[in-house]
């Protein structure tokens, strides 16, 4: 179990934030820290890891005390026990695949864990490979090695996948579930992409300016009060005529979609208007891809 | 007859500068480039005050401090026997001061460069400052550290008013090459002069071409 309980004045663009989060964090679980930019999730995560230092609280990991502003504790981050992937990897430019994982391992340390990370995030054929040949995905396979080398008890990833494109992404997320099921580190993720957050994880944080608005289930935080009766948002973009028949082209989420709509409903739209479309009727037929 | 003497003279000036810098200004550079305070702010000034400086100033202030006459040139001459006015000795600590913002400012700005995630991902995989200081900081800014040793070098060498006051013009102690244009101009020896004046140019053009020829070696590297 991972307690923390923190306060922390921040200064954003916007002005003062206070940052003020209390949560219980299972052991072994993957959750996922979600919220508008300047919510304060970068900031709890590097308190977390030590970069930053919290005014006041409690950050207690597997009953380890990391944190805690009434005894003066403060362990400096090389004590931790981390696994950090930074938004811009981070990475060793002087190093090569192999040097970068194997950094943070001591002399002694059985090497067996590396060759198992190379195989577990496919960089094997890399592993002489200079950083800066790689591609983005690769980069950041390496990034993810090289935080779990030394076994860490917390892997805080910082929008890991936010500069990589939509196929490479999905990509990473199945290496990051199944390192995931395979080491059992407890794993907090930040990511705006709900995609992402209902795929990985299994507790959203739902940060908002510096207070948690919710802890649940990343599918209770994401239904929207019309999704529960068949109806979906989405973004109006034209409607097409046809003699009696009407087609509204709509987007939802990354897709666009042309559905048959009466003419009456559409005729008062504008391109960029928010709608609900409502499915209610006969039963959808779902096939996997 | 043209005597060499200053020419390697100006040399071994130039290269003992050099190393000591490069230890000296490491560790300097490393603490400026972290968290900023009012202490830090002084020791830049500190650190910038010889590039505006007029070098006899700096010259004028060593030799007073140096003198045995004044109370810290007494301490040094009565507890070590050490009189470093008119001295190598001397010239070399001169030097050092004068050079300082030469090796600090490309090394301090290499630093400046790097982003912070490389330090705190070392510190993530429990590597202390030191460690990451050596083995990922500095091999990832070779190109600024090259650039320092190369601008003290030739800076050191290129010194005349700092040398001209502390250390006067003996002989194989202290008569450097510039010092040595001079001599032989005010003598009207302009062959002499020439040949010594020709001798800095060339040594001077030299190290700043391999200077900026393995600089852009460096950075094709880097982009590959």
């Amino acid at each position: 179990m991972t307690h923390l309980s923190l306060q922390k004045k921040l200064h954003s663009a916007d002005g003062q934030l206070l940052l003020d989060v209390n949560c219980d964090i299972e052991e072994g679980s993957f959750i996922s820290l979600y919220g508008p930019s300047g919510a304060g999730k970068t900031s709890l995560l590097r308190m977390l890891a030590g970069f930053m230092q919290p005014d006041e609280g409690l950050i207690k990991v597997n009953n380890e005390v990391w944190f805690d502003s009434e005894n003066k504790i403060n362990i400096v981050p090389q004590k931790r026990m981390i696994g950090f992937v930074f938004q811009d990897y981070a990475l060793f430019p002087n190093m090569n695949v192999e040097e970068n994982i194997l950094f943070g391992l001591s002399k002694a340390h059985p090497k067996k864990i590396v060759e198992e990370l190379l195989e577990l995030t496919e960089l094997s054929g890399l592993r002489e490979k200079k950083i800066q040949v790689l591609s983005g995905g690769q980069q950041q396979r390496v990034a993810l090695a090289r935080a779990l080398a030394r076994k860490p008890k917390l892997l805080l990833l910082d929008e890991p996948l936010s500069a990589i494109d939509n196929e490479l992404r999905s990509n990473l997320q199945r290496t990051l579930l199944s390192i995931h099921s395979h080491y059992k580190v407890t794993s907090i993720i930040v990511s705006h992409d709900i995609n992402e957050i209902m795929k990985l994880t299994s507790k959203t944080i739902h940060l908002r300016n510096g207070k948690i608005e919710q802890l649940a289930a990343p599918v209770e935080i994401f239904t929207n009060e019309f999704q529960d009766e068949g109806m979906l948002k989405a973004l109006f973009l034209s409607l097409e005529k046809s003699g009696n028949q009407s087609h509204a082209l709509i987007l939802v989420g990354d897709q666009v979609l042309k559905i048959a709509c009466s003419t009456e409903d559409a005729n008062d739209l504008q391109k960029g208007d928010e709608i609900v479309v409502s499915f209610k009727g006969a039963p959808a037929f779902l096939r996997k891809l | 007859m043209i005597e060499t003497a200053p020419i390697f003279l100006t040399l071994e000036l130039a290269f003992l500068t050099t190393i000591i810098l490069f230890f000296l200004a490491i560790p300097v550079a490393n603490w400026l480039s972290h968290k900023k305070s009012i202490l830090k702010t002084i020791a830049e000034v500190v650190v910038s005050l010889p590039l505006v400086l007029p070098p006899t100033v700096i010259g004028f202030y060593l030799l007073l401090a140096f003198s045995p006459a004044n109370s810290f040139g007494k301490f040094l001459e009565h507890y070590f026997d050490i009189r470093l006015a008119f001295s190598f000795g001397g010239l070399l600590i001169g030097s050092v001061i004068y050079s300082l913002p030469f090796m600090v400012h490309p090394i301090l700005s290499g630093l400046n460069s790097l982003p912070s995630s490389l330090e705190e991902a070392s510190y993530s995989l429990g590597k202390t400052k030191m460690q990451t200081l050596f083995k990922v900081l500095l091999p990832n800014i070779k190109p600024s550290l090259l650039t320092g040793i190369v601008l003290t070098f030739a800076h050191t060498i290129g010194e005349f008013g700092v040398v001209l006051m502390i250390g006067g013009n003996i002989p194989g102690k202290t008569n450097v090459a510039s010092i040595a244009v001079y001599d032989e101009v005010e003598a009207l020896n302009y062959h002499n002069a020439n040949v010594y004046a020709a001798v800095l140019v060339a040594i001077s053009v030299t190290i700043l071409f391999l200077l900026y020829f393995s600089n852009r070696k460096l950075q094709e590297v880097k982009i590959l």
